[in-house]
């Protein structure tokens, strides 16, 4: 039920977007969105909601880690709360 | 799928796994507390993949589940009232009550519809002038903010015929009761994806520093699963307890401000039962008395009902880790996805649906 899916904004109309998966696009709301979302951006949409826009170099950063073989040795720094 | 399909990559996650076999040493116990991760660890037969040693149990992580069987009659008593909608996801439609379901009221005439999201149920009350909508909000902190938003946008509108039944529970309650209690031993939580996007890693923290129980806040491809539990079990056999994000494209140590604070303007903390829990002390939401007019309690007085749960059904200590779904004497024989006991064969996220489902590719 906390199922989320990334889409990508296709459109913007305030706080109501387009947004497009694997060829389905459908509306979803922006309004608890805590950053600025453009066309083009990858959001994670829960219950026809963007929670969060996808942060690309983060996302790549996990597959980096995967290729470093000393991953498991530090898998925590940068990634601590405060 | 982009942000999908690479964390499927079939090579990734058997180094992943050889990973696993070779760090883990000793017996440990990992809970996931989330509904989404229990589909994801049994579509994937994930229990299969990793030595025997590792035992991967379900904690109380499907909304519709935990969901007390009093707020389910409550909800099916709700839609017998005249001249009501009731908009609803559709998990909750065929979960039992005392002595029926919505699925059985609406084949007897209620007006039930499924709705995608709030915004659905805020839509049907705009076509529907003469008629009153009640929204039944079930969920954690990822559905809560969403809610609040319409409940927000419906007062700023002056829609007076829409209103939300809130039964939304709140994690850290739980979790804390889940390592208080002596009943079950859990060595590392693969913590839920996106209630941390909007919460954070503040809760793990504690859970890390005080109970010495490590967590990894976790994605929901193979990939990530498989990341995670390895992250786990090599920091226990290092003896450490430690907060690790590995879901890094979607959660921040701080989570989601501006959701948090939508949802601490429209609800408060209350008391709040839970199904195998019973009541745990400010771990659910309700509407605060600014938005009265949208709360359906306030509106529609249901008296308290006398509800009980189906004898034999073990859902209550599956969903504390205590049992698993092959424990239960009604599993599989009069417990099935298409005739349902409990709730956690009702969800497509309940651990009972997920075993049911995925057990020839998992366990034995």
């Amino acid at each position: 039920m906390c199922l989320g899916i990334p889409m990508q904004i296709q459109e913007i109309n305030e706080n109501v977007a387009t947004a497009a998966v694997s060829g389905t696009s459908r509306k979803i709301y922006l309004d608890i969105l805590d950053e600025d979302a453009k066309v083009g951006d990858y959001v994670i949409v829960h219950a026809g909601f963007a929670i969060h826009k996808i942060d690309e170099e983060e996302a790549k950063e996990t597959l980096r880690l995967f290729e470093d073989a000393g991953m498991f040795d530090h898998p925590q720094e940068g990634d601590e709360s405060p | 799928m982009k942000y999908v399909d690479e964390y499927r990559n079939r090579e990734i996650a058997e180094r992943l796994i050889k990973r696993i076999w070779e760090t883990c040493h000793r017996r440990v116990t990992l809970m996931e507390v989330c509904g989404t991760h229990t589909v994801a660890i049994h579509r994937n037969g994930i229990p299969g993949l990793l030595p025997e040693q590792i035992t991967l149990i379900s904690g109380p992580g499907c909304p519709v589940c935990v969901t007390a069987i009093s707020d389910i009659d409550c909800s099916i008593a709700l839609s017998e009232k005249e001249g009501v909608i009731i908009a609803t996801f559709g998990d909750l439609l065929r979960v039992p009550g005392s002595e029926t379901s919505l699925l059985k009221q609406r084949s007897l005439g209620a007006d039930i519809r499924i709705v995608y999201s709030a915004y659905d149920a805020f839509s049907l009350a705009q076509q529907h002038p003469d008629r009153q909508v009640v929204f039944l909000g079930v969920g954690f902190e990822t559905t809560a903010p969403t809610v609040a938003a319409v409940i927000r946008r419906a007062r700023e509108a002056g829609l007076n015929n829409f209103s939300v039944l809130s039964m939304h529970k709140v994690l850290p309650p739980a979790l804390l009761a889940l390592v208080t209690s002596p009943q079950v031993k859990i060595d590392g939580f693969i913590c839920p994806g996106h209630v941390s996007t909007i919460i954070g890693t503040g809760l793990y923290q504690k859970v890390a520093e005080e109970f010495h129980i490590p967590c990894v806040v976790t994605g929901f491809e193979p990939v990530d699963v498989l990341q995670a539990i390895a992250l786990l079990v090599e920091q226990i056999e290092r003896g450490e307890a430690r907060v690790a994000i590995q879901y890094r494209r979607a959660v921040s140590p701080e989570g989601n401000l501006k959701a948090r604070s939508m949802m601490e303007e429209v609800f408060e903390p209350c008391d709040s039962n839970w199904r195998g829990f019973g009541v745990l002390p400010q771990s659910g939401l309700k509407l605060k008395a600014d938005y009265a007019q949208c709360d359906a309690e306030r509106i529609y007085d249901i008296p308290p009902l006398k509800s009980q749960e189906p004898p034999g059904c073990i859902c209550g200590d599956i969903l504390r880790g205590i049992k698993r779904p092959p424990d239960c004497s009604l599993f599989k024989k009069l417990c099935t996805p298409d005739n349902p006991v409990g709730a956690c064969m009702v969800s497509s996220e309940g651990t009972c649906a997920a075993y049911y489902q995925f057990s020839g590719v998992n366990i034995a």
